[in-house]
């Protein structure tokens, strides 16, 4: 079967387009898929079907139910309401605290994770120094990262306990008091905290991704600028950072698509009950509230379209940020 | 400066010197005081990347009491004691081998599926290869939250709520793998090969399986390892859509450490429960660090 295929090859024609893809064209068969076009359609098939289910059409879904009223439940249908749920949202003051709250640790966490990539990367791709074991430095590094939020969330709860955590005992070994500090029960302090985790967990991956940007450039590049007499400074200046600036960019604009999103470590780590929740608690976790939360304040129609909200926020501020980093090349 | 015609110097191998030639040796002893604070500073940053689980693991094997009490890096002798408490209030191995059966066969179909795709979108041309390709993209720029309600409304209508089925199937269709994979094979793949086995008259999918699957190889691994780490990791999933504890993933369970005890009573079990969750992932970190590593940069950056 095979075999009477191939022999007909020969009378089509091959044509060869600028990627190097070549296509072949059956003169004797206008209009009809190729063979190669059938197989084509019948390997992506699984995919799209897959992909029409399971990720286009529950963004879909989520659209519809956020111009609904809908408590969820058996036997209960979704009543239009139009854009009550958005007005409902973006009156909400709860709603805007929680966005606060949400890019507060964010903030805490970017400057951290970015700045502390950044450093490693000048240090390590600094010819002068040639400082070596790159890739052990980066696995360890890179550790935190794999680890899953749940089990980093319950170590730090039980290491930053106020009473009987780990780091206030470390922290009053070196002074002539027992150090209380509060780090996760103080709302001025957990923030920080949770934002501090978020770092550490995060750095390894940005200064790896930063890493990779600036390894695709040769090391000629400096070389030669070091021949021709450009200082440290100059070749900093006119080399790394052009070279790290689109890579920044993307780890800033992925890191504030997974910030606004965070959930597992404040959910975790603070209880409803600690005097820091309001403080802590992040767009998502309000949506997990009125979403899932078997309580008689389930409002699907509003987790909706708090998702919505949030989404428009962040691609604002995506676009914002592109801009910005952009326009600093003009 | 001066250190700056050191370095001409040194990495020429010729004299380029044009001033500064008598304190050279300072500068050496600078430079390598300097390149000391630096190492000391880079291994620093790596002992506190570490320290958290050596404390974890170090307390893991301590009396509740003395934890709660003193700090100490020595391990203790309640290791047992709290490896029983542990398995008192919750089963972890079950939830390690709930989370196992959740994530093989979620990487495995991810593996083949984004493999067979990917092929098909960089080497076939047919009128549906450009939009789906960009649709494809657009889905991976897309946050999670947006489908979060209507994947549990879709699991719900499909009568999947508190199985596996919703963490599995999914895993057909993943954008990102598929995007990488099909950059990976547009840039391995000698098209020559392909023309040759088609002469020797193979069928496509046998092309596929006998010549580009294993091509394929390391491509797949580093997205699988990633595919993988996610799915063992994942918690706000499974804490949507799994309501019977003996289901309970990992991390699930973990998150219910807290309703299960008193915690001030039995820190060593707290940290015995993150210790046996961690050190399989340190184990299997220690030995592909290079491929989950690889998985990071892989799907970001473009050359």
């Amino acid at each position: 079967m095979a075999k009477a295929e191939n022999n007909k090859a020969p009378k089509t024609v091959e044509v060869q387009y600028g990627d190097g893809t070549k296509v072949v064209v059956d003169p004797n068969k206008k209009g009809k898929l190729s063979k190669r076009e059938t197989t084509g359609y019948a390997f992506i098939i699984p995919y799209v079907v897959a992909f029409c289910v399971f990720s286009v059409y529950p963004v879909f879904k989520t659209l519809y139910l956020s111009f609904t009223q809908y408590k969820g439940g058996i036997g209960i249908k979704p009543v239009w309401t139009g854009i009550d749920k958005y007005v409902l949202t973006i009156k909400d003051e709860f709603f805007w605290r929680c966005l606060l709250n949400t890019v507060k640790i964010w903030g805490v966490n970017i400057v951290l994770q970015l700045g502390l990539a950044f450093l490693l990367t000048i240090v390590f791709i600094d010819i002068k120094y040639k400082i070596r074991g790159l890739a052990i430095f980066r696995a360890i590094y890179y550790l935190p990262n794999i680890i899953a939020a749940t089990s980093i969330a319950f170590m730090f709860s039980s290491l930053l306990d106020k009473e009987y955590g780990t780091f206030n005992q470390i922290l009053s070994m070196f002074t002539d008091h027992r150090v209380r500090l509060d780090w996760l029960g103080s709302s001025s302090l957990c923030f920080i905290t949770i934002g501090v985790i978020q770092a550490w967990m995060w750095f390894g991956n940005s200064f790896i991704m930063l890493m990779a940007g600036v390894m695709g450039i040769s090391s000629d590049y400096y070389e030669a600028s070091a021949i021709d007499g450009a200082g440290r400074w100059r070749q900093f200046t006119r080399i790394t950072l052009p070279l790290l600036k689109p890579i920044m960019l993307y780890v800033g604009v992925t890191s504030l698509i997974g910030g606004l999103q965070m959930f597992d470590l404040p959910q975790i780590m603070i209880a409803k009950t600690a005097p820091s929740y309001s403080s802590i608690r992040t767009v998502i976790m309000y949506l997990y509230q009125f979403g899932f939360s078997g309580t008689t304040a389930k409002d699907v129609g509003r987790a909706a379209a708090i998702a919505y909200v949030l989404f428009f926020i962040i691609l604002v501020f995506s676009v914002l940020q592109f801009i910005a980093m952009k326009g600093e090349d003009d | 400066m001066a250190e700056n015609n050191a370095k001409v110097q040194n990495e020429n191998g010729k004299v380029e010197l044009k001033k500064n030639k008598a304190p050279m040796n300072v500068t050496r002893g600078f430079f390598l005081c300097k390149k000391t604070i630096l190492y000391i500073c880079l291994i620093l940053l790596g002992v506190l990347c570490l320290v958290p689980f050596m404390l974890t693991i170090v307390n893991a094997t301590r009396d509740g009491h003395d934890i709660m009490t003193s700090f100490t890096l020595i391990p203790g002798d309640k290791t047992m004691v709290n490896l029983k408490t542990l398995f008192q209030k919750i089963n972890i191995f079950r939830g390690m081998f709930n989370s196992l059966i959740v994530a093989l066969p979620s990487t495995l179909l991810s593996a083949y599926f984004s493999s067979i795709t990917a092929y098909a979108l960089a080497i076939y041309k047919f009128k549906a290869r450009g939009p789906v390709f960009a649709i494809t993209v657009v889905f991976m720029m897309i946050p999670g939250q947006l489908s979060l309600i209507g994947f549990y409304e879709l699991c719900k209508e499909l009568g999947m709520i508190d199985t596996y089925w919703p963490f599995i199937l999914p895993a057909v269709a993943a954008p990102g793998a598929v995007f990488f994979l099909r950059q990976y094979v547009l840039s391995i793949l000698p098209r020559t090969l392909l023309e040759a086995a088609r002469i020797d008259g193979g069928s496509e999918i046998y092309i596929f399986h006998r010549i580009v699957l294993p091509l394929m190889g390391p491509g797949i691994a580093t997205m699988a390892i990633g595919g993988f780490i996610g799915s063992w990791n994942n918690y706000l999933m499974p804490l949507i859509l799994l309501t019977t504890k003996d289901k309970f993933t990992l991390p699930l369970l973990m998150s219910t450490l807290n309703d299960a005890m008193d915690i001030a009573k039995n820190q060593g079990t707290i940290y015995m429960g993150v210790a046996v969750s961690v050190i399989p992932i340190i184990i299997v970190f220690c030995f592909c660090s290079k491929y989950i590593i690889g998985s990071i940069t892989a799907g970001g950056v473009k050359e």
